[in-house]
């Protein structure tokens, strides 16, 4: 199976009614890797996910999974899966141990093996002192740890990660960024989509920018970087009421000026360099940042600022 | 070395052999595994609107209304005539209880049965390991019901064992189309319809209390139409040990095609919420 990538998309689409979801994408995913579906909200990153974990057939194109195909090998793509969907569907009424043996009966685990795993799963996401109390009360983090130790428990050869950690606080967002970290690194593949840039850049070997169903850039995440922003940024803010005055004067200063409300973007290889070249030109902005381009910056680049909802 | 890992790392490897098809069947009995998990923790309280609430109402009416009543219905002593009744329409209250808000809130509340359904679990498997859990209660319910009466004296035929198979298929004929009119309605004020307009009157004039004959014609034919008067009938029969008022074969397979039927809508309707 090496060298045969666990998922193919070629032209996949999805389509409800008239609205075209997925919009023709070409996808691989190789075995090891951490991969990630970026994009705003509606940009057919979910939709993406639900046709790869064999629960909503194509309406167009050519998907393989494992070798499979997800509308005729459901079950067995789906045996190999591990899921952890953007709502915590786990059953409240049960303890957390219960959410992870009832779960692993559907694999066709023997109990006592089921038993055993779900002690381990449950240690791994450090809920080994909760096993016997009721899912209810649980913290939305801990929620999160308990959905994902219940995606390993049929030991997958892929997990799906639908925004694993949106909505959670930081603490929480860092702790599960560190067990999917490890999971990387025992060598599971992790298929992520996440409109949080630093979750992208923290956990992505490779990522796909979407936007209205297409890809529109893809790569790791330093060569999205290199492709589509510069190598360092500085964001200067000017005390005056509008920031446009001073924008003209910017002209021509690195490869682009980005005029935000409350701020001015540079884009530039060098960032000191800038500063330098700004107080030259008898401008004294307020305050001056000069940072490393990131994921954001090139994500801000291909879909806009616009709010989507 | 944190938990998990080494494990994760040893069945790797015997991938190749991990894709066996599981036994027909076992899917749905996982499905049916998770609720009874569930049942562990719930069965006393389903136990008091299941079984409790309809032996008193079995002692308030047949021993209480029962004593007013003289000659009982056709010769029967009242209590023993209205107990069959009492413990299909059981089956009924079971088979209702547990296809609606259940149902519904799996869709749309705790979402349990999309957990399922990304698993190897099919739509089919999901529907059948939740319906056998509902024939579970349904049986269960009925006979703890059935000794109970017993106890009274009220059953007077050996036949009464054919009581829980009967309530059984009558917890089917009701719980599957439920479970498809659970799964299609985006609003459960649509389930407290249900009730008020279909289970109550169904549960009031198809025959439990009194014999649907002294109903006027139209609404006769509106009870012989509701799937528990056919199991009324057939349940009065077993415990009293006569014959029933239709054909046995008759009854059968009317309830058995509400099941069918059922069955088919409902898994309808489940694929076009898990599957989209």
């Amino acid at each position: 199976m090496t060298g045969e990538p666990l998922i193919r998309a070629r032209g996949l689409v999805k389509r409800f009614g008239d609205f075209t979801a997925v919009d023709g994408i070409d996808v691989e995913v190789r075995a090891g890797e951490a991969f990630g579906f970026l994009g705003p909200n509606g940009a057919g990153k979910s939709s993406t996910m639900r046709m790869v974990g064999c629960i909503s057939p194509p309406s167009g194109g050519e998907l393989r999974i494992l070798g499979m195909d997800p509308v005729r090998d459901g079950p067995a793509i789906r045996a190999r899966l591990g899921v952890c969907p953007q709502l915590d569907n786990l059953d409240p009424e049960l303890t957390v141990r219960e959410n992870l043996t009832t779960y692993a009966r559907y694999f066709g685990i023997p109990r006592r093996v089921a038993r055993e795993r779900a002690a381990e799963l449950l240690d791994f996401v450090q809920l080994g002192e909760r096993a016997d109390s009721r899912v209810d009360p649980l913290s939305g983090g801990m929620k999160r740890r308990l959905t994902i130790a219940r995606a390993l428990v049929n030991e997958p050869d892929i997990v799906l990660l639908d925004e694993p950690t949106t909505g959670l606080d930081p603490q929480a967002r860092h702790l599960v960024w560190e067990r999917l970290f490890r999971l990387k690194q025992q060598g599971v593949t992790l298929v992520l989509t996440t409109h949080y840039m630093d979750e992208a850049e923290q956990l992505c070997d490779r990522l796909v920018v979407m936007d209205g169903g297409r890809i529109v850039a893809e790569g790791s995440p330093r060569e999205l970087i290199e492709r589509h922003s510069t190598r360092e940024v500085v964001e200067l803010r000017f005390a005056a009421e509008s920031q446009e005055a001073f924008a003209g004067k910017l002209a021509g200063l690195g490869e682009r000026v980005e005029v935000l409300p409350d701020r001015v973007l540079l884009y530039v290889a060098d960032g000191d360099a800038a500063v330098a070249e700004v107080a030259a030109l008898g401008l004294t902005p307020a305050t001056v940042l000069v940072r490393r381009s990131s994921l954001e910056d090139v994500f801000l680049q291909l879909t806009g600022r616009t709010l989507v909802d | 070395m944190e938990g998990g890992g080494d494990g994760m790392g040893v069945a790797r490897q015997e991938l190749p052999g991990r894709a066996a098809r599981p036994l027909p069947g076992a899917p749905a009995l996982a499905a049916l595994g998770y609720f009874l998990v569930g049942y562990r923790r719930t069965w006393r309280a389903g136990m008091f609107s299941s079984f409790l609430l309809p032996v008193l109402t079995m002692v308030g009416f047949g021993l209480g209304v029962g004593a007013y009543i003289d000659q009982g219905v056709g010769g029967v002593r009242y209590l023993d005539w209205i107990v069959p009744g009492l413990i299909a329409s059981t089956a009924l209250q079971v088979a209702v209880g547990d296809s609606t808000w259940p149902v519904y809130s799996s869709f749309q509340w705790t979402k349990v049965y999309f957990a399922q359904a990304a698993t190897p679990l099919r739509v089919g498997d999901i529907l059948a390991g939740n319906l056998l859990y509902v024939l579970f209660r349904v049986v269960t319910s009925t006979v703890v019901f059935l000794l109970v009466t017993a106890l009274f004296g009220a059953l007077r035929s050996p036949w009464a064992l054919a009581v829980p198979p009967v309530a059984a298929l009558v917890g089917l004929a009701v719980a599957a189309p439920l479970f498809a009119y659970a799964a299609a309605v985006d609003s459960d004020s649509w389930l407290a319809m249900l009730f008020r307009f279909a289970v109550i009157p169904m549960t009031l004039f198809a025959g439990v209390f009194f014999p649907v004959e002294s109903l006027p014609g139209a609404l006769r034919w509106l009870a012989y139409a509701t799937p528990l008067w056919h199991g009324v009938d057939l349940c009065r029969a077993a415990t009293l040990g006569v014959a029933p008022r239709w054909s046995v074969a008759g009854h059968l397979l009317y309830l058995a095609a509400w099941a069918v039927v059922g069955w088919l809508l409902a898994h309808r309707a489940f694929r076009r919420r898990l599957v989209v």
